[in-house]
């Protein structure tokens, strides 16, 4: 069965059982974070109680455009991806590096102790839980670790969901990064809905994931229940609103001067929308501030985009200086050397750049293009 | 620092509301700083001791609207080390910059009514087509946290920290969803400069450009999505037509011309 961790327990538990798994993660002196709906979309935040979740709410998703839906069902997670990603809980917008204190002459630096609250996060997507694995290898798997990642991440609780319902920007079965949850989790819950009946297969991943299942009030899964999992995923699978070829075309392959980098380019506003509700980008900038008194400097880390100017400004200027250059870079670098620098495509098939982007740019279509040879506009070999 | 070698400033007004200006005296809790850090030589809205110059450090709000403004300026920037520009009025005509697009006697026709005692330009112009200018604070009206940074970065003599990118990238930092794309409601912040913190989106408005254009601004890509949401070209020129209109990429924005005023008195 798809994703089925066979070594864990598997249990069906009812909606109160599994407001009782949000009890007990509370009870840990946790905050569960999970999907809630607010300002006419479904996002991530602090909650209570299941009764909080976005029962009865889908969402009409397509290039540029969001809309809620209601399901006419109780279903609670009969959503695809939430508007926003995970990856603010484990490396927030912004991030205090060092505070430093002139006084006499004497300079004191403090670098502050990361701030890790204890959480949970309940309803993750499998496409958004592979994204937190390729956080882990740019912040944790590499020569320098992450402080703050790392003390983040290091105990969080992750009660993964399988999506039922994936939407138009989705293509998550393509990149064999869902829709049901592999690994990487706790415990994982799928929603069984319909004829009546609303339960929640549950899966325990680790060990503190089967003894927290253990104290809940369940039945054990039949055969029939693992049955009709089995059915929803693969209904899901074949839903997918987008797909795209996991084997990224090779660099070599893709014309640096294509007119598709021109065209893609007139449509682009540079605004950074996408990078910013991407799960997997990570880049940012650092900035220094001082007070008015020039006693007190923070420095400061920010989310930062690969389509703003000051984002390759190097000495004398910035070497990104048009969209076509910078939209070419954050493509590349996402589909192509991201493989190259961290074994793993940057996609994960989660479809909120093409959801999120003022204007509905594609990557699935763009990369498809691209990966067609045309006559190419400019000299070859140059970059402009 | 003793007083002697404080940093001198001076606040210079061209045609503008005064509201830029205005926001260095609503800086309360940091203004004893301000006015501890930097001597206060010339500043007409706050105080009638008025020294003369030259001065260390000039913020200029408005925009270059008669012939005695355009000879002003000169002065202005040789009595100025440091000039910094603060304001939609200051960095891109102001809304008074409409002008710019039509025909000034007959909107003095219209507005005045003895015209004859008018002495003006026929444009509005950011006091960069004028002199050089050392950095450009943005906004309708200016930020007041960005004024202190360019203070407090002039101070320290480093570079204030003031993206050039758009407003959706604060609206994203804020964690809102897109009004764009969530609501279809037409917002300028894909093409708008940062610095207001996404002040509009955050309250589910679309953002109307008072920060001018971002860096690189697609104007042509905006228009064909705020048209793609339901908006109108006589809307369109409206939304890019207001603090920002003479902005470049705000005045190049392809719309239809506006049909002549009509006079009617």
């Amino acid at each position: 069965m798809e994703g089925l961790n066979t070594v864990g327990l598997v249990e069906v538990l009812t909606l109160d059982g599994l407001d009782d798994v949000v009890r007990v993660l509370r009870d840990q002196g946790r905050k569960v974070i999970g999907p809630i709906v607010r300002d006419g979309v479904i996002t991530h935040d602090e909650f209570d109680s299941v009764s909080e979740l976005p029962h009865g709410w889908t969402e009409d998703q397509d290039g540029g455009r969001y809309r809620l839906v209601p399901t006419g069902t109780d279903e609670v997670f009969g959503f695809s991806s939430p508007s926003t990603s995970w990856k603010r809980y484990l490396y927030p917008e912004r991030t205090l590096l060092i505070r430093a204190r002139r006084d006499n002459g004497t300079v004191e630096v403090v670098q502050p102790q990361p701030d890790a609250p204890a959480v949970a996060f309940f309803g993750i997507r499998s496409c958004d839980l592979v994204a937190l694995g390729i956080l882990d290898r740019v912040f944790l798997d590499r020569e320098a670790t992450d402080p703050t990642y790392a003390a983040r991440r290091s105990d969080v609780f992750i009660v993964a969901a399988a999506c039922n319902r994936p939407g138009k920007t989705c293509f998550c079965a393509s990149m064999d990064t869902g829709p049901t949850p592999r690994s990487g989790f706790d415990l994982s819950v799928r929603e069984l809905h319909g004829d009546g009946r609303h339960e929640f297969l549950v899966e325990a991943g680790s060990e503190r994931g089967t003894e927290l299942l253990a104290t809940i009030a369940s039945r054990r899964a039949t055969t029939a229940d693992l049955d009709t999992a089995q059915a929803l995923h693969g209904r899901a699978a074949a839903s997918m609103g987008r797909r795209m070829d996991p084997q990224d075309p090779p660099l070599a392959a893709l014309d640096p001067d294509h007119p598709r980098w021109d065209d893609v380019a007139n449509r682009c506003l540079a605004c950074g929308n996408c990078t910013m509700v991407c799960p997997t980008c990570f880049c940012n900038a650092t900035e220094d501030s001082t007070n008015l008194t020039g006693t007190e400097a923070e420095r400061w880390r920010v989310w930062d985009s690969c389509f703003s100017i000051d984002f390759s400004h190097l000495h004398g200027g910035s070497v990104r200086s048009t969209v076509k250059s910078r939209y070419r870079q954050w493509l590349l670098h996402k589909l192509v050397t991201w493989h190259d620098q961290f074994d793993v495509s940057g996609c994960v098939g989660c479809g909120r750049c093409i959801t999120w982007c003022p204007v509905g740019i594609d990557l699935t279509a763009e990369i498809t293009a691209l990966a067609t040879p045309q006559q190419s506009a400019g000299r070859k070999g140059v970059p402009s | 620092m003793s007083s002697d070698l404080k940093p001198s400033l001076a606040v210079w007004k061209f045609a503008s509301c005064d509201g830029c200006q205005l926001t260095l005296l609503d800086c309360e809790d940091e203004l004893l700083a301000v006015a501890d850090q930097l001597e206060i030589a010339y500043f007409p809205e706050a105080s009638s001791a008025m020294a003369a110059g030259p001065y260390d450090l000039s913020l200029v709000e408005g925009s270059i609207t008669t012939p005695h403004d355009v000879e002003r300026i000169q002065a202005v920037r040789r009595d100025s080390k440091f000039l910094v520009t603060i304001g939609a009025c200051a960095t891109s005509g102001g809304i008074q910059a409409l002008r710019n697009f039509g025909d000034v006697e007959e909107l003095m026709s219209i507005v005045y009514a003895s015209p004859a005692f008018v002495s003006t330009l026929e444009t509005s112009t950011p006091i960069s087509d004028h002199v050089q200018v050392d950095f450009e604070l943005r906004g309708c009206p200016i930020d007041r946290s960005q004024l202190l940074e360019v203070i407090g970065a002039y101070l320290a003599g480093r570079q204030p920290v003031i993206a050039s990118h758009s407003v959706c990238m604060e609206c994203k930092l804020k964690g809102n969803p897109c009004v764009m794309v969530a609501n279809g409601t037409p917002c300028l912040g894909p093409v708008t400069h940062a610095g207001c913190g996404a002040l509009c989106p955050t309250f589910n408005r679309g953002c109307y450009g008072c920060f001018g254009p971002a860096e690189t601004a697609n104007t042509d890509a905006m228009i064909a999505a705020l048209n793609a949401n339901g908006m109108g070209d006589d809307e369109v020129e409206r939304l890019f037509h207001t603090f920002n209109a003479w902005s470049r990429p705000f005045r190049s924005a392809p719309v239809p011309v506006a049909p002549p005023i009509r006079k009617t008195r």
